[in-house]
C-alpha cells in the first residue's frame, strides 16, 4: 500500500547476485550505476566547474561593457546579433554569458556556505536543545518558535535592510534565518536517541556530556542534517535571487542571477526575453538539480525521512 | 480545554515578545539605529535630535519596554515617504494583498488537492509520477521568474493579458497563478502523504472489508479525514502569501503589503520596513494560535496531550 513497506519488502526480497551476474543488466553493477543520482549529477557537476573555473572560461569581464558592442545586441542566433557575444549583451553592453558564469559562483557559494552555516548552528542548537533539555531547551525552542514565525523571506528582507548589502552578509543573514528548520527536527531525533541503551550506557561508563554529544549523539543525526541540507540548498539559491532581485542583495556590479533577472526586467516588455529567460533557467536547473540530489539522498539514508 | 487555551496564548505571547526583542536587537547590535531611523542624508543636529525623539539615548532595557508600549498601542512609527502611520498603511494595503492571496490559494487547492488526491490512491502509477513531477516543479521554479515568464508568453508575445496593475480577473490571473504555485506543490505533497497516511488506517480497512465501494471509502471516508493538516497548511499558506508576496506585487505593480514593503526598502524607509515585519510576525503568530486551539476543539486528543 505505501511505498515505505514497498521499497523495504523489495530490499529484503531482493536475491544477492552471483559473481558473473554483476554487470549484466539486472547485477549489481547495474544497479549501483542506475541508483547514482545522474541527472542531477549531470546538471550540478558542469555548474560547479563553471563557477570554479569561471576566470577562464568567462569570455569577457563580467563587470565591464564588451568594448565597442551595443547594448541590448540579442544572442548569436538571432537578427543583430553576433558571435562575439553569444548570449548578447545587456543594458550596460555586458555580455550576459559571462555574467551567467559569473553569476552561477555567486548562486553556488551562497547556496553551498548558506546552507553549511544554517546547518551547523540549528544542528548544533537542536543537539543541545534535545540532549541538555530544562531550561535551555526551553529557552531554544522559544526562539525558534519565534523566528519560525516570520516568513523566511520577510525576516531575511529586514536582516538586509539592517544590515546592508554584500554576498558575506547574505550568507550569514540565510544561515541566520533558516537554522530554525533543522533545530526542530533535530531536536526530535535526539530526544529519542536519548533514550537509546548506546547513550545509556556512555552515561553510566561515566562519559562527558561533550564526549556523548560528539561522539554519539551528532553522528546519529548527521544523516538527517545532510538530508535537510540538501534539500534547504535550492531553498537559499532561490532566497539569495530573491534577495538580489530586490536590490538588497550582491550588490551591483557583481553580477548575481537574481540582480541580472531584476534588471532585464524592463527590457522584457519590449520583447528582449534573453535578459530574464537565461538567468532563470540557470536558477531552475541548479535549484531542480539540488532537489533532486536531496530526494536521493533522502531515500538512502534516512527511510523515516521517505514520506515527508 | 481552558487549561489549553491559557497554555497556549501565554505560549504565543512569549513567541511574540521574543520576535519583538529580536527585531529590537537586531536594529542596535548592528551599528548605530539613528542611521536607520534617521533619514537618508541627514545632518548631525538632525541625528542628535532622532536619537532623542526615538528615546536611543536611553539604557537599552528601558528602550526595550518603550519599545513593546508602542507595539501594544498599535504605535509603530511613522513612514518618511508617506509621513503616516504605519499601520494605516498596512491595514489600507491589506485587501489588495488579500485579494491576491485568496486567488492564489484557489489556484493552490484546485491542482494541489486533486494532484495529491489521485498520487496517493494511484502510488508509483502514471498519475503519482507526474504529481511527483509537478511537485518538484513548484519546488524548482522560483514564483517570480514564472510571474516574468507568464508575463512574456500572454503579455508581451500574445497579447492576451494585462501586464500588471490591479483590476478585474484579468489582471488577477497572472500574479495568483506565479503566487499559488510554490503552495500548491507543498499542498500536493501534504495531501498525498496525508492521504496515504489515512489510507493504510484501520478504519479504512474496515471500511473496505464491509464492501463499501472505492469511491466511497476514499471520498467519504478518507479524504475527508486527511484533509485536516491540508486546510491547517492552507491557513497558514493564507497570512504567508499575504505578508510574503514581496516579488510578486512587484513584478505586477499590485498595490499590496509586498509592494509596500519593497517601497520600503527602496527608499529606506526603515519603520515602514520594520512595521511590516512586526505586524506580519503577529498576524502568523494568531493565526497558528487560532489554528492550535482549533484542533484541541475538534480532537481531544491534542488537548489532552502533554
Amino acid at each position: 500500500m505505501t511505498t515505505t513497506d514497498e521499497i523495504a519488502t523489495a530490499t529484503a526480497a531482493a536475491p544477492v547476485p552471483a559473481a558473473q551476474e554483476f554487470f549484466t543488466p539486472r547485477g549489481t553493477g547495474w544497479r549501483w550505476v542506475r541508483e547514482l543520482p545522474l541527472v542531477p549529477l549531470a546538471i550540478l557537476v558542469p555548474f560547479i566547474l563553471i563557477a570554479i573555473l569561471a576566470n577562464f572560461i568567462a569570455p569577457y569581464d563580467p563587470t565591464e561593457p564588451i568594448p565597442g558592442a551595443k547594448i541590448f545586441e540579442p544572442p548569436f542566433w538571432m537578427q543583430g546579433g553576433s558571435t562575439r557575444a553569444l548570449l548578447g549583451t545587456d543594458f550596460q553592453a555586458r555580455d550576459v554569458l559571462s555574467r551567467l558564469i559569473f553569476g552561477a559562483r555567486v548562486s553556488l557559494i551562497v547556496g553551498v556556505v548558506g546552507t553549511i552555516v544554517a546547518g551547523s548552528l540549528g544542528t548544533a542548537l537542536g543537539i543541545l536543545s534535545g540532549y541538555l533539555g530544562g531550561w535551555v531547551d526551553q529557552l531554544i525552542m522559544r526562539v525558534t518558535d519565534a523566528w519560525l514565525a516570520l516568513p523566511a523571506l520577510v525576516f531575511a528582507i529586514f536582516l538586509a535592510t539592517v544590515v546592508g548589502p554584500s554576498m558575506w552578509n547574505i550568507i550569514i543573514i540565510l544561515g541566520l534565518v533558516y537554522w530554525t528548520r533543522y533545530t526542530r527536527v533535530i531536536r526530535g531525533e535526539v530526544l529519542s536517541l536519548r533514550e537509546r541503551e548506546f547513550v545509556k550506557l556512555a552515561e553510566i561508563a561515566g562519559g562527558s556530556r561533550t564526549r556523548i554529544i560528539l561522539r554519539h549523539i551528532l553522528p546519529n543525526v548527521m544523516n538527517s542534517a545532510m538530508v535537510l541540507a540538501s534539500l534547504t540548498i535550492g531553498v537559499v539559491i532561490i532566497a539569495e535571487a530573491s534577495l538580489s532581485f530586490l536590490g538588497i542583495g550582491v550588490p551591483a556590479p557583481q553580477p548575481a542571477w537574481g540582480s541580472m533577472l531584476s534588471d532585464g526586467r524592463s527590457m522584457m516588455m519590449v520583447g528582449d526575453w534573453w535578459l530574464t529567460v537565461f538567468p532563470g533557467l540557470c536558477i531552475l536547473l541548479v535549484v531542480l538539480a539540488t532537489q533532486l540530489l536531496g530526494d536521493w539522498l533522502r531515500v538512502r539514508l534516512d527511510p523515516q525521512l521517505r514520506n515527508m | 480545554m481552558r487549561q489549553f487555551i491559557i497554555r497556549r496564548t501565554v505560549y504565543a505571547i512569549i513567541t511574540l515578545l521574543i520576535l519583538s526583542l529580536t527585531i529590537f536587537l537586531v536594529v542596535r547590535l548592528t551599528g548605530d539605529p539613528v542611521t536607520l531611523l534617521a533619514e537618508p542624508g541627514a545632518r548631525p543636529e538632525d541625528l542628535a535630535r532622532v536619537r532623542v525623539e526615538w528615546g536611543l539615548d536611553r539604557p537599552l532595557p528601558v528602550q526595550y519596554l518603550s519599545f513593546l508600549e508602542n507595539i501594544l498601542t498599535g504605535k509603530l512609527g511613522n513612514s518618511f515617504n508617506y509621513e503616516m502611520p504605519v499601520s494605516t498603511l498596512y491595514f489600507q494595503r491589506l485587501p489588495n494583498s488579500l485579494e491576491l492571496a485568496l486567488a492564489a490559494s484557489l489556484i493552490s487547492f484546485v491542482i494541489g488537492i486533486p494532484a495529491g488526491l489521485i498520487s496517493a490512491v494511484r502510488v508509483n502509477g502514471a498519475w503519482d509520477n507526474f504529481g511527483k513531477i509537478v511537485a518538484l516543479l513548484g519546488l524548482s521554479v522560483p514564483g517570480f521568474w514564472l510571474g516574468l515568464v507568464l508575463i512574456l508568453v500572454f503579455s508581451v508575445w500574445l497579447g492576451w493579458l494585462p501586464t500588471s496593475g490591479q483590476g478585474d480577473w484579468c489582471n488577477l490571473i497572472m500574479p495568483a497563478l506565479a503566487l499559488g504555485w510554490y503552495f500548491a506543490a507543498s499542498l500536493l505533497r501534504l495531501t498525498r502523504s496525508s492521504m496515504l497516511e489515512v489510507l493504510r488506517s484501520e478504519y479504512i480497512k474496515l471500511a473496505r472489508l464491509k464492501g463499501l465501494p472505492g469511491v466511497v471509502v476514499i471520498g467519504m471516508h478518507a479524504f475527508k479525514n486527511a484533509l485536516i493538516p491540508v486546510i491547517t497548511l492552507a491557513g497558514v499558506n493564507l497570512v504567508i502569501m499575504v505578508n510574503a508576496a514581496v516579488i510578486i506585487e512587484v513584478i505586477f505593480a499590485w498595490p499590496g503589503i509586498g509592494r509596500l514593503l519593497y517601497e520600503g526598502i527602496f527608499q529606506r524607509d526603515f519603520p515602514l520596513v520594520q512595521g511590516i515585519v512586526l505586524l506580519a510576525g503577529m498576524m502568523i503568530v494568531a493565526i497558528n494560535l487560532v489554528i492550535d486551539i482549533v484542533y484541541a476543539w475538534i480532537d481531544p486528543r491534542i488537548r489532552l496531550a502533554r
